[in-house]
């Protein structure tokens, strides 16, 4: 087990309630070449569906995985080994290896998230890493921090993460006073002061995205950088995606809500849609969304632009990321913000940090590690 | 957040939280509270299998014990509904409810309609329904139909502690009279429950397995057989969509024509006896709005036409099977 130039493939941990996963295609041949960045084969949580990635280089020597078979996390699904190992030591590799239990996973990570009693009320959040630098990501609306399952455990590689989920969303509190883009705003501050954070690289999503420039704009001090994925608060325009997300009741209206959200239209799984549902459903939820969504989309158009307050002198190094086929606020969007380093992606859409995640994790550590 | 309970641990948490939200909610029956002055234990028991559990403590004087006489209790809480409160009677077991009839289908069913619309009966009675509790034949009756026949009632039958908190919450919060019926099987199962309080709208069916060749229409602990049922159809290349209906009155027609028009191929499930049951209703409506979609016979797997027995071995037989459900399936396939 311990050669080095043996690797072991195995099932991902894509976010916090993922314990199993069903291999639904391999993507190379055994024999293949493969680089650390290339997919290898695609697995599909009741969630979401993706590809497994490499993070060395060698050649696929065996693939383990069966295809539609159902693996629990971190099951040996494939080996890359260097082409002079022989045949018998892979052999050997793969009838001795054991699959690590979930339960040693949360040991030594720590709880999957907690909960934070802020000024703004109780807030749950995800805390990954140890590293130096220290990061927020925040979700968009209607979004929770289970968004970020592509993303977390890679940026905790690099440094110490936090995911919040904003008051009215996921498990937080489903109460704001005077619901906006101010009281959001308040609301991760008031975060980091809990949890004891000065300062911090902030990832925003969408509203999100809004919310960190806003921050960045009243309160320069608390940011060290801003990552703004499909970002609200760059320009007016947005699509029918909030008006449509808060009147959508059942199930089928639902699904072609959240297909709004991605450019492969096969990633909204029932799993998602039903979560979504239930969520929607939960005292409380409601009314803030139509709160928040009055105050900051009404008329479908994007009643406050903070980006506008940023562009004049000390405004923190930027990384603007976007998905050209975004259906909810337009890529256009993605220039809007003078200086930034500024990626599209063809293929992908609002989502684009779930569809792309491996290069958005990559260029969002490499923006932290640079600024 | 959310969390495994059981639908035991739902239908207290619902009525919890209800009580705690609306002052005007309160909840009676026979041994609710732990049978006032049995060897002076209050709170003890919590309902015959322990539902109501704690809420005693938690809101005194908020929880009647009653006599054992359905008839007037029944009453008292739909007059106490038609006068602004929101009581949640529990009937223990809905083959009692014989006593009652004239309560709830005479009254409580009557009022908005007689009253021009002016009155509302805001008054859930909670109680067990289903076989395989060897609970003889007195106590284990699907009696669902008769209350769906009767205009002015709504009728819920949850299948999992999920459904069963939102659809509690959703029938207390509700202006109609409400039948919501448990089944004594499924108390035990357990599924993800957010912590917070959430309504499920009524005439709202879930789609809780999709498939393209065959639909199964149930409700209750039928949708587990159905399930069942389906994973083992599934082997062997058959893909059944499963509907549970949840509410039975309202019903969701569209998801079931829908998912009828795309399969072609029906099979309804139903715990209660087949003269007149759900699985009837639901076939008549399939043939009428949807016939020509339809490539085979509509199958409905239903108890028999008699009492449910008291030996175990028959009773087991009683019940619809997960194997029964499939060989109903593969018949309509056939054509």
């Amino acid at each position: 087990m311990s050669d080095q130039r043996i690797v072991p493939i195995v099932m991902p941990k894509w976010g916090l309630s993922m314990k199993e996963g069903k291999v639904t295609g391999w993507l190379l041949e055994n024999g293949s070449p493969i680089n650390p960045g290339d997919a290898i084969l695609e697995v599909e949580t009741d969630k979401i569906a993706g590809a497994v990635e490499a993070h060395e280089s060698g050649v696929l020597r065996r693939r383990v995985g069966e295809p539609d078979t159902i693996y629990p996390v971190k099951s040996l699904l494939g080996v890359i080994a260097d082409p002079s190992v022989p045949e018998e030591e892979i052999d050997a590799f793969v009838s001795s290896f054991v699959t690590p239990s979930a339960d040693d996973d949360e040991a030594e990570q720590g709880p999957k998230f907690e909960f934070a009693e802020t000024a703004s009320g109780k807030l749950r959040y995800a805390k990954r890493g140890s590293g130096g630098e220290t990061v927020i990501l925040i979700h968009g609306f209607g979004g929770d921090l289970d968004n970020w399952l592509f993303n977390i455990d890679a940026l905790g590689e690099a440094a110490t993460v936090y995911a919040l989920d904003l008051p009215g969303h996921g498990q937080s509190a489903k109460a704001l006073d005077k619901p906006g883009l101010g009281a959001l705003t308040v609301a991760v501050t008031n975060f980091m002061k809990t949890v004891g954070i000065d300062s911090a690289h902030l990832v925003g999503h969408s509203m999100g995205g809004a919310i960190a420039m806003h921050m960045a704009a009243s309160d320069p001090d608390k940011v060290d950088s801003l990552t703004l994925i499909c970002s609200a608060g760059l320009g007016p325009e947005i699509g029918t995606y909030v008006d449509s997300y808060v009147a959508a009741q059942g199930r089928k209206d639902l699904k072609s809500v959240l297909e709004q959200l991605f450019a492969d239209k096969s990633l909204v799984s029932r799993q998602l849609v039903d979560d979504v549902l239930k969520y929607k459903r939960l005292d409380g939820v409601e009314p803030l969304l139509k709160d928040l969504a009055a105050s900051l989309f009404a008329g479908q158009t994007q009643q406050d632009q903070p980006g506008a307050r940023l562009a004049s002198g000390n405004a923190p190094p930027a990384l603007v990321i976007w998905g050209k086929q975004d259906e909810v606020i337009p890529s256009a969007h993605a220039q809007k913000l003078p200086g930034a380093k500024v990626v599209v992606f063809d293929d992908a859409g609002h989502m684009v940090f779930m569809e792309k995640a491996s290069d958005v994790n990559a260029l969002i550590k490499a923006h932290i590690a640079g600024s | 957040m959310a969390r495994k309970i059981s639908m035991r641990q739902a239908i207290n948490e619902a009525l919890d939280q209800e009580m705690a939200r609306d002052p005007s909610v309160f909840v009676m029956g026979e041994d609710i509270v732990g049978g006032a002055g049995g060897m002076g234990e209050i709170d003890a028991w919590g309902g015959v299998l322990g539902v109501t559990k704690g809420l005693n403590a938690k809101y005194p004087g908020r929880l009647l014990d009653t006599p054992l006489s359905e008839s007037a209790y029944i009453g008292a809480a739909v007059g106490a509904a038609a006068c602004g409160m929101r009581p949640v009677a529990e009937l223990m077991f809905l083959d009692f409810m014989g006593v009652c009839f004239d309560q709830i289908f005479n009254q409580a069913a009557k009022f908005r309609y007689m009253f021009g619309g002016k009155a509302e009966t805001p008054v859930v009675i909670r109680a067990m329904v289903g076989a395989g509790f060897r609970a003889a034949a007195q106590h284990s009756q699907m009696l669902t139909p008769l209350f769906v026949h009767i205009p002015g009632l709504k009728v819920v039958c949850p299948s999992n502690a999920y459904d069963a908190k939102g659809l509690l919450i959703q029938s207390i919060r509700d202006n109609d009279p409400v039948i919501f019926c448990e089944h004594k099987n499924l108390y035990g199962e357990e599924t993800d429950v957010p912590a917070e309080s959430y309504a499920i709208p009524f005439g709202e069916a879930n789609v809780v397995r999709d498939g393209k060749h065959a639909t199964i229409v149930t409700y209750g602990m039928m949708v587990h057989r159905a399930m069942e049922a389906a994973a083992t159809l599934a082997k062997q290349g058959v893909e059944c969509e499963v509907i549970d209906l949840r509410t039975l009155s309202p019903i969701d027609w569209d998801t079931v024509i829908d998912s009828a028009e795309r399969t072609g191929h029906v099979v309804c499930v139903d715990e209660a006896h087949p003269r007149c049951s759900i699985a009837a209703d639901v076939s008549a409506m399939i043939t009428q709005e949807c016939f020509k979609a339809l490539k085979g016979p509509i199958q409905m797997v239903t108890a028999p036409h008699t009492p449910v027995p008291f030996s175990p071995v028959l009773e087991d037989l009683y019940i619809p099977s997960a194997d029964a459900i499939a060989k109903a399936v593969k018949k309509s396939m056939a054509h």
